[in-house]
């Protein structure tokens, strides 16, 4: 390969900003102290390093550095929140939970898990556009619902949840609200002071920091408390046990100042970016946005190219990274399920691309993009005999199919 | 997901894309698949009168795979009778592609795709013989 592809995929992960590397690495090699080392220098140093991470944070979403957990990821942030609240909480409130069809598999996964060990669950459908329905919100509480968990911003088409709404319904109703908000931070204004929720998981690699790091902010007033998932050496208040990561953790503190201190300037950078790229692709015939445009974060852009399959888009488009809404490489060949609750067709789910825009993405890479989109898809119409049946005048949901 | 060689030679440069007239009694078509399955092949041959196909085209729905399945038969096809095309198997179609266990799938439905433009053709002729 010539050059690298144009990077399009942020919402996988994003590169460490190079002033969050350099702040790192002399926590690898010079201070490298175990903060938990009360007797010497070596531990006060990483101690103090991580304490001014933490502060940031706590900054960047308006909570007390005292309510901020570090865990490896936001993985582990949501199977600390959602097993540790259902398991505190079962006893004296019940056991049934409510989550989204569309949430992030590290949440979905984690209620099933919940399922297995005796909990009931509902997974709420979301409308068209990706948003939940409060009414429908509100309907699926029972008086043994111990807990909600309703992501903030969708991983696949970025669209943007009314978290406070949805809150205040559990706050009404006792219900611990848990809130993954791994694709939120830097890209949404986040105030735990005001907004209704218990508890939220962050991760660093998302908004320019290492990956292996994350954090739990879990409420103070009023205090909500969670079984520890990992037993040992009883650190972070015992909620989570384990040697902490002094340079990933000074890494995600520094990559949560950037974001506070620029996010305000990056996003609108970022919305012309990727309204310029949105202009650019619908003036290509059948282009379907997937989720919400006005309730989204700037940097998503989720669409469906009618007639044409996702993974010889994606083929297709080798010069560009992004992803595809169907999991063609597995074996299952499964479309997005992010796609399929929001009603849309196999084909069009099959057919999508999630272009995610984020600091180093230029003009010239979205005018290239469009270009390439263009001319790619142009191509594959030529070669889709479902194209050519569509030109036609021939409904395609019409046709009788064998399913293979 | 790393394809072969031939694979994306297929992919890039793919042969026979197009159409033949459908009307044309000589015409064979086979459309197999289903859009919801992510892959669609439609497989059209012009067979002469001594039963030996002439032409062929395709136009694929799918992944590359399924597009250089497609494109390899109708090279294949070319010269061959309409039995001869009958008896190629998916085995050879995988092998010559190297395709990988998860894109077994995608030579399976190009031979199907060619069972069903022969079905269609020897239809056609079978109707016309009835007609005369």
């Amino acid at each position: 390969m010539d050059r690298k592809p144009i990077y399009l995929d942020y919402s996988a992960t994003t590169p460490v900003d190079p002033r969050v590397a350099a702040l790192m690495i002399p926590y690898l090699t010079e201070h490298f102290g175990n903060p938990a080392s009360r007797s010497h220098p070596f531990g006060w140093e990483a101690e103090k390093a991580v304490e001014n991470a933490r502060e940031e944070v706590a900054r960047l979403v308006g909570a007390d550095p005292r309510e901020i957990v570090w865990t490896s990821g936001a993985t582990e942030s949501n199977n600390l929140a959602i097993k540790g609240a259902a398991h505190f909480y079962a006893a004296s409130k019940g056991k049934h939970i409510i989550t989204i069809a569309t949430e992030h598999k590290a949440v979905i996964d984690v209620v099933r898990e919940l399922e297995r060990q005796g909990f009931e669950a509902t997974f709420l459908e979301p409308e068209p556009n990706g948003l939940v329905d409060l009414a429908k919100f509100k309907a699926a509480i029972r008086p043994d619902t111990v807990l909600a968990s309703v992501m903030l911003v969708n991983n696949e088409i970025g669209v943007i949840q009314d978290i406070e709404a949805i809150g205040n319904i559990c706050r009404e109703n006792g219900v611990i609200f848990h809130v993954d908000a791994a694709q939120a931070t830097g890209k949404v204004k986040i105030d735990l002071e005001t907004l209704p929720v218990d508890l939220m998981s962050f991760s660093a690699h998302k908004t320019y920091g290492p990956k292996g790091v994350g954090a739990l902010y879990v409420r103070r007033k009023p205090r909500i408390r969670i079984e520890a998932q990992m037993h040992g050496g009883g650190h972070e208040r015992g909620m989570r046990s384990g040697t902490l990561a002094t340079h990933q953790i000074v890494g995600m503190g520094e990559a949560f100042r950037i974001a506070r201190e620029e996010m305000e300037l990056e996003n609108a950078r970022i919305r012309k970016l990727r309204d310029r790229l949105l202009v650019g692709l619908q003036t290509i015939e059948e282009t379907y946005v997937n989720g919400d445009l006005a309730h989204r974060v700037p940097h998503n852009l989720n669409i469906s190219f009618n007639y044409v399959e996702g993974e010889s888009l994606i083929m297709a488009v080798k010069d560009i990274a992004v992803s595809s809404g169907s999991a063609c490489t597995s074996a299952s060949l499964e479309p997005s399920y992010v796609l399929r609750a929001l009603g849309r067709s196999d084909e069009l789910a099959h057919s999508s691309i999630r272009f995610s825009l984020g600091r180093f993405t230029t003009e010239a890479d979205v005018d290239y993009t469009i270009e390439l989109m263009k001319s790619k898809i142009g191509k594959l119409r030529e070669l889709s005999p479902l194209w050519e049946m569509f030109k036609d005048g021939i409904d395609i949901s019409k046709v009788q199919w064998a399913a293979h | 997901m790393a394809y072969s060689d031939k694979v994306l030679d297929h992919y890039e440069n793919p042969r026979n894309v197009g159409s033949l007239d459908k009307n044309d009694p000589h015409v064979g078509t086979g459309m197999v698949g289903a859009p919801a399955c992510g892959d669609v092949m439609k497989l059209m041959i012009k067979v002469n009168d001594a039963g030996i196909i002439e032409d062929a085209k395709f136009k694929t729905y799918g992944c590359g795979s399924a597009i250089a399945s497609s494109s390899l038969v109708t090279e294949w096809l070319k010269g061959k009778t309409v039995d001869e095309a009958y008896a190629i198997k998916n085995s050879a179609i995988a092998e010559e592609l190297a395709l990988p266990p998860v894109k077994i799938h995608c030579s399976v439905l190009a031979e199907d795709a060619i069972k069903a433009a022969v079905a269609d053709i020897k239809a056609k002729q079978l109707a016309a013989k009835e007609a005369v």
